[in-house]
């Protein structure tokens, strides 16, 4: 069937008009549900590296029990001087937009979470670059910010069974309990290193084999982020 | 009682010939590994079983929806622009199933990444839009693309499952193959997890299928 151009015009112009309104209505409907998984997701990630068992805790707990734990949260410039300390803005930042700032103006989230011993862990956010994309984590210390007490990562797309393996157990327990200032107290942050390489049993662990690039973007990433907040640990570092 | 009558006589909801439309798919026509369409997800999205399914019931969705949708407005559709109006329907749908997941089953969309999003580029779809919708009733074109979406699904779910069988051990994201297992040296293939053998396993799935189905070999 042939159409006129005037019907033709008026045609697609009427299914674009109806499509964007049926989009713009699902969009505005869902986004709510949307913000609440993504709050969520970073709220597990944090418990994650306190060492609490997330994948225990029903998605909906997951708000509670993260209040239960993290009581406080602030942000420190690169100079440890404390900038805000609204938790729920703390919480909104995101590490990747800060890092981009010129160093003077990062806002740099810490959150401390109060373990079910009554200790205090300190948490900071972790953003970098592995093989084929964006890694992150949360890295957490014992309260003389030098002793890693806990860690998570994880990845947009490396390489599964190679570089992938950066969210498994098996890479991340290790890092538990190495610490991150040498005895001279200055910051030599973690090495991740091949096999047969470790040289410094206090800051380092084993890499993935045939995940060299991915490790190393692990390593770098944590020295980078750790060398933002160096002023802030050098201040309460305890030996 | 009346009502019922007078739908039989126009031509049954579910009959032989709208059955076979339902049927067709999962094995003679199969989208996958008789038409070989839709491989590019095949390959990506069959780690696991979960976003498999996830996968296949979002393709199936918007392959019937879509086709529904332009049987209903195939007469209004002007020739000239017809692919853009198929487009426009698809990537709306598209679109609509990617918000929900991301608001409903968010770790799900996560694993599924861009590939809910490149449904719009699945040529099942417009295959089934262009052959099938544009020239049938809103009810044979639905039950079609439903047929298309499941004979997708199928062989997604086939290869998921022995992919994460032997690629990670597990069914359903649970372990199945027991620990003695490994004490006695065995290990998960870690070549199941990466696509080439996703590819492989299609193969072998159109092999077995060929052999039990003579009728799709060619003659020469």
């Amino acid at each position: 069937m042939e159409h006129s151009n005037k019907y033709i015009f008026i045609y697609s112009l009427v299914m674009v008009v109806l499509v964007a309104v049926a989009l713009t209505i699902v969009a505005v409907q869902l986004k709510p549900a949307q913000d609440d998984n993504i709050r969520i997701e970073k709220m597990q990630n944090i418990l994650s590296s306190v060492n609490v068992p997330v994948a225990e805790i029903p998605k909906k707990q997951v708000i509670d029990v993260y209040h239960k734990y993290v009581k406080t949260a602030f942000a420190v410039n690169n100079n440890g001087e404390v900038v805000e300390s609204d938790p729920e803005k703390v919480f909104k930042i995101e590490m990747a937009n800060e890092l981009k700032k010129d160093p003077a103006q990062q806002q740099l989230p810490v959150f401390v979470a109060v373990l079910d011993n009554g200790d205090s862990a300190i948490v900071v956010p972790l953003r970098g670059k592995g093989l084929w994309g964006a890694i992150w984590g949360y890295i957490s210390f014992k309260t003389d910010y030098n002793t890693v007490y806990g860690c998570m990562f994880d990845h947009k797309s490396e390489t599964p069974g190679l570089g992938a393996e950066i969210n498994q157990s098996w890479f991340q327990k290790p890092f538990l309990g190495k610490t991150i200032f040498d005895e001279s107290g200055n910051m030599v942050s973690i090495g991740i290193m091949k096999k047969g390489q470790i040289k410094k049993e206090a800051h380092d662990v084993d890499a993935i084999s045939g995940g060299t690039i991915t490790s190393k973007g692990v390593q770098k990433m944590i020295k980078d982020n750790l060398g933002s907040y160096q002023a802030y640990f050098k201040k309460h570092f305890r030996s | 009682m009346n009502e019922e009558k007078v739908k039989k006589e126009k031509d049954p909801w579910f009959s032989a010939k709208n059955l076979s439309l339902l049927k067709r798919p999962l094995n003679l026509e199969n989208p996958v590994t008789v038409q070989v369409l839709g491989i590019c997800s095949s390959l990506a999205v069959t780690v696991q079983m979960k976003p498999a399914i996830v996968m296949a019931l979002s393709v199936t969705i918007v392959t019937a929806f879509s086709n529904l949708i332009i049987a209903l407005i195939r007469d209004s559709i002007p020739s000239r622009i017809r692919i853009i109006v198929q487009l426009v329907v698809v990537a709306a749908l598209v679109i609509i199933v990617d918000q929900i997941l991301k608001a409903y089953v968010y770790d799900v969309s996560k694993k599924l990444s861009v590939f809910v999003g490149l449904i719009i580029t699945n040529c099942i779809l417009m295959g089934r839009l262009e052959a099938f919708a544009m020239a049938n009733k809103p009810w044979p074109s639905f039950i079609d693309g439903i047929g298309n979406g499941l004979g997708y699904g199928l062989i997604l779910v086939t290869v998921a499952f022995f992919r994460e069988l032997l690629g990670s051990g597990k069914f359903y994201g649970m372990k199945v193959i027991p620990e003695a297992f490994y004490k006695a040296g065995y290990v998960d293939n870690g070549l199941m997890i990466l696509p080439p053998m996703a590819l492989m396993t299609i193969g072998i799935i159109i092999w077995i299928q060929r052999w039990k189905k003579p009728e799709l070999q060619e003659k020469n």
